[in-house]
């Protein structure tokens, strides 16, 4: 004890207590996050996924989101979100954001899925949330015509009745759902991406999830029992074509059919 | 006339047996001479003159494939569980008529195809009568003595535009009901009598349980009725009017030029019916027409993204969306004496759609008010050589179009990557000044391209060739019209503003001296054609005129 007050006054005496509270508070925040995350864990994350995502993280999202995920004025914090959000953003393509806009366009993957897969893994690990959903509920072998009635009430007004899409106010809308993989149709539907909300388990349980992704799986692989489907978009498409195509091609006839052959 | 050289002549027995036959037949329902009659009847060939003979075709293909749909539709409202073919909608609650619509789609032989060659052909039919309807307005076809025939086609107009609703409120599916609660809502926001007129029609409050037999019955029976009786007429008075013509050498108001229907036209125009049936049935064959699969039963609780009426209810849909709800704290909506007023649902919905067809049904008596215009007119106008027509018809046509865009507003903001609020507040302003711009700039195209005739009838075709004369200028040499094509170019009225004339007791009233202005606003920018005697300066020998430059410049090449 006498040793140390007589080197209190020592030049580096300073230093070191500053080197030794950085030292303490790093290391409590290291047990504080482990801790965090031990309760969000899932347990497909390994403790090494987490630390590759933590740093996947820093270098692409942190820009917006903010180191540790907590949010800036040019993004959300992420805490809490889940691994299914970031499987859905990342996933998709959507995130990183391939512009500032109404809402994130879907674009060819950024990370594969080793890296999508950490990434999930950090955010997961910053608190609790929805995880990705499990293998039994993306089977899509479920009841497609009460997915069908569930999609009518729930999701058809703004994805339209075929899943063709639709707009919302100032810019923002809501996509096709063909071709989006059953993992993320159920994953947007607990997580609501973009302007989308959420529908949790109290209010489309699980079961009738499934129920909705194998009603848009089977019209998918239904196809246009009537022809090419100009799109889905309704009477709007039917219109166009038969203005332009339909009439089109019968003033073509009338045209020769009035020309003269000298 | 007939009868009495039957009566002199010795009777007549034909050779053959069908020639018997053929003789009996005619002798009772005098079928040659309706034939010589009509056999002469003479057509003007030119493209634009076969929309209304689409329209008429697709009629007859409505009439075809829509007895086939009633074998096997049922407009019931009874409620059933389906049970046919298509999986995603097994044991779904649903009515019969939805129900029977999906028979016919799945589960009728050729079922499908009938129900898009119906759907196809209505949207034909109102396309081609309205696009008709453009060109007989376009070249002043409706002037004296066919506006009564232009009331007809207007008719007949709304009338297709019913017979296509009642059609699409049918099968009962989620976008038809949809659309039958917006034109419940319209009928609701009359007031007054809005709600007593939706409780008759729907038999109690929306949706009830007899409005699709309703409908069926009015789109089956009534409505086709009505149109075949319109139709009658309309070509009745085609017959007795004769057909227009286009302004051409030998062409007055006096002849009509063009084929006799038999036996040449008349092959042309039954060989056109096959042709518009096989566009259809391609259409039909290679393209989904509503597919009722898609949306569902129809159920009041859900409403699905992209509703839309068929195309030609779509300017009453897009100008209830292009009506704001409230502009900052003004609002639309009213209560007097117990009666809510929803003037944002009554205004956008029955407003332009009314201003639209009484301009329609009275243009021609204004056009006839305005020009005091009296004479009988089968020589149609070149669309530029009537400018101020032309720019209303076009601006009418704009405005039209503007509320028509407004009702895909929100596919055009997905589709280009748009605000949906922006397209509504560009098609707001559109809705205004659009008319007036697209008057504006119509009516300088038709000048400006007059001005261009008049130019090619006096110094002819330029040819490309360029000729340096001696002195270093530098021509370019012009070909002489032949007189056919000038003709084309010269032969049109010009008329001039028509000052105020006093009455008979000689004051000049009001309305007179509103007339007078009219006139002057639909006459007094005006291109003459060119005069025989500028034609003469052009083209003669005379040389002193200024026009002539490039004439002389010819000749003295010649030289």
């Amino acid at each position: 004890m006498k040793a140390l007050s007589q080197k209190r006054r020592h030049p580096l005496a300073a230093i070191a207590l500053l080197l030794m509270g950085l030292l303490i508070t790093g290391g409590l925040y290291a047990v504080a996050t482990t801790v965090n995350e031990a309760k969000a864990s899932t347990t497909s994350f390994s403790a090494n996924d987490t630390e590759e995502g933590g740093k996947l993280f820093a270098a692409n999202c942190a820009t917006c989101h903010g180191m540790g995920a907590s949010g800036t004025k040019d993004g959300p914090s992420l805490v809490g979100v889940g691994a299914a959000a970031v499987d859905f953003q990342v996933g998709t393509g959507r995130m990183p954001m391939q512009m500032n806009g109404p809402q994130a366009y879907k674009k060819p993957g950024q990370f594969n899925e080793e890296q999508t897969h950490q990434l999930s893994s950090y955010v997961a690990s910053l608190g609790p949330g929805p995880s990705i959903p499990s293998e039994e509920l993306l089977d899509a072998q479920g009841n497609a015509a009460e997915g069908g009635e569930l999609f009518r009430v729930n999701c058809a007004m703004c994805h339209n009745a075929a899943a063709a899409g639709g707009a919302l106010t100032r810019g923002k809308f809501a996509p096709a759902l063909a071709d989006v993989s059953e993992k993320h149709i159920y994953e947007a539907m607990v997580t609501g991406p973009q302007n989308m909300p959420v529908f949790n388990d109290a209010n489309v349980s699980p079961e009738g999830k499934r129920d909705i992704i194998t009603f848009l799986k089977q019209i998918e692989a239904n196809g246009s029992p009537g022809g090419a489907d100009l799109g889905a978009l309704g009477p709007v498409s039917e219109g166009l074509f038969v203005w332009i195509a339909g009439l089109g091609v019968i003033i073509a006839f009338t045209i020769w059919l009035t020309s003269r052959t000298s | 006339m007939s009868a009495t050289s039957t009566a002199n002549a010795p009777a007549f027995v034909a050779k053959t047996k069908g020639g018997r036959i053929t003789d009996f037949v005619d002798q009772r329902v005098g079928g040659s001479g309706i034939l010589r009659e009509f056999g002469r009847k003479v057509f003007p060939d030119h493209w634009s003159f076969m929309f209304g003979e689409v329209a008429l075709y697709s009629f007859v293909i409505l009439l075809l494939s829509g007895t086939f749909l009633t074998f096997f539709f049922d407009p019931s409202m009874a409620e059933t569980h389906y049970a046919g073919s298509y999986t995603p909608l097994k044991n779904v609650e649903m009515s019969v008529a939805y129900s029977s619509s999906l028979d016919i789609s799945f589960d009728v032989r050729g079922g499908l195809f009938m129900r898009q060659v119906h759907h196809w052909s209505a949207l034909l039919f109102v396309a081609s009568l309205s696009v008709h309807m453009l060109r007989v307005f376009f070249t002043g076809a409706f002037r004296k003595p066919r506006e009564m025939n232009w009331v007809v086609g207007g008719v007949l107009l709304i009338l297709s535009m019913a017979a296509g609703f009642t059609g699409y409120s049918l099968p009962d599916d989620l976008l038809s009901g949809n659309g039958l609660r917006i034109i419940d809502g319209v009928i609701k926001s009359i007031p007054v009598i809005g709600t007593y007129i939706s409780f008759f029609l729907f038999g109690g409050e929306f949706p009830g349980s007899v409005i699709i037999g309703r409908l069926y019955m009015l789109h089956i029976l009534l409505v086709p009725a009505l149109i075949l009786l319109m139709i009658v007429l309309h070509l009745f008075m085609v017959v007795v009017h004769k057909h227009t013509q286009y302004p051409g050498p030998g062409r007055n108001d006096g002849n009509v030029v063009g084929y006799p229907l038999g036996p040449v036209y008349a092959a042309k125009a039954g060989g056109f019916f096959f042709i518009v049936f096989g566009v259809v049935a391609l259409m039909a064959a290679f393209f989904t027409i509503n597919p009722i699969w898609n949306y569902g039963p129809y159920d009041p609780s859900p409403v699905s993204a992209g509703t839309q009426p068929d195309w030609y209810i779509g300017f009453v849909d897009g100008a209830l969306r292009l009506m704001p709800g409230v502009i900052s704290d003004f609002h639309f909506e009213y209560i007097i004496f117990g009666q809510v007023l929803t003037l944002n649902v009554l205004l956008p919905a029955l407003v332009p759609a009314g201003i639209i067809f009484t301009v329609l049904f009275t243009y021609p008596w204004i056009e006839r008010w305005i020009t005091k215009d009296d004479r009988e007119h089968h020589v149609l106008d070149r669309p530029r050589n009537a400018p101020t027509r032309t720019a209303i018809g076009v601006a009418g046509f704009t405005w039209y179009c503007v509320m028509w865009a407004a009702a895909g507003s929100d596919l055009i903001a997905t589709h280009f990557h748009v605000a949906l609020n922006d397209v509504t507040y560009w098609l707001r302003a559109l809705f205004f000044v659009g008319p007036f711009i697209a008057f504006a700039v119509t009516k300088r195209v038709a000048l400006a391209l007059q001005r261009k005739d008049r130019e090619i009838a006096l110094h002819g075709r330029e040819t490309g060739r360029i000729v340096r004369l001696p002195h270093g200028e530098f021509i370019e040499v012009h070909a002489p019209l032949d007189e056919y094509k000038r003709y084309k170019l010269v032969g049109f009225e010009s008329p001039v503003p028509l000052p105020a004339v006093p009455n008979e007791h000689g004051i000049v009233t009001r309305k007179e001296k509103r007339r007078a202005a009219l006139s002057r606003w639909f006459f007094e920018d005006r291109v003459a054609p060119a005069a025989p005697a500028e034609l003469e300066a052009a083209h003669g020998h005379h040389g002193q005129h200024e026009a002539v430059e490039s004439a002389e410049a010819q000749r003295t090449l010649s030289h």
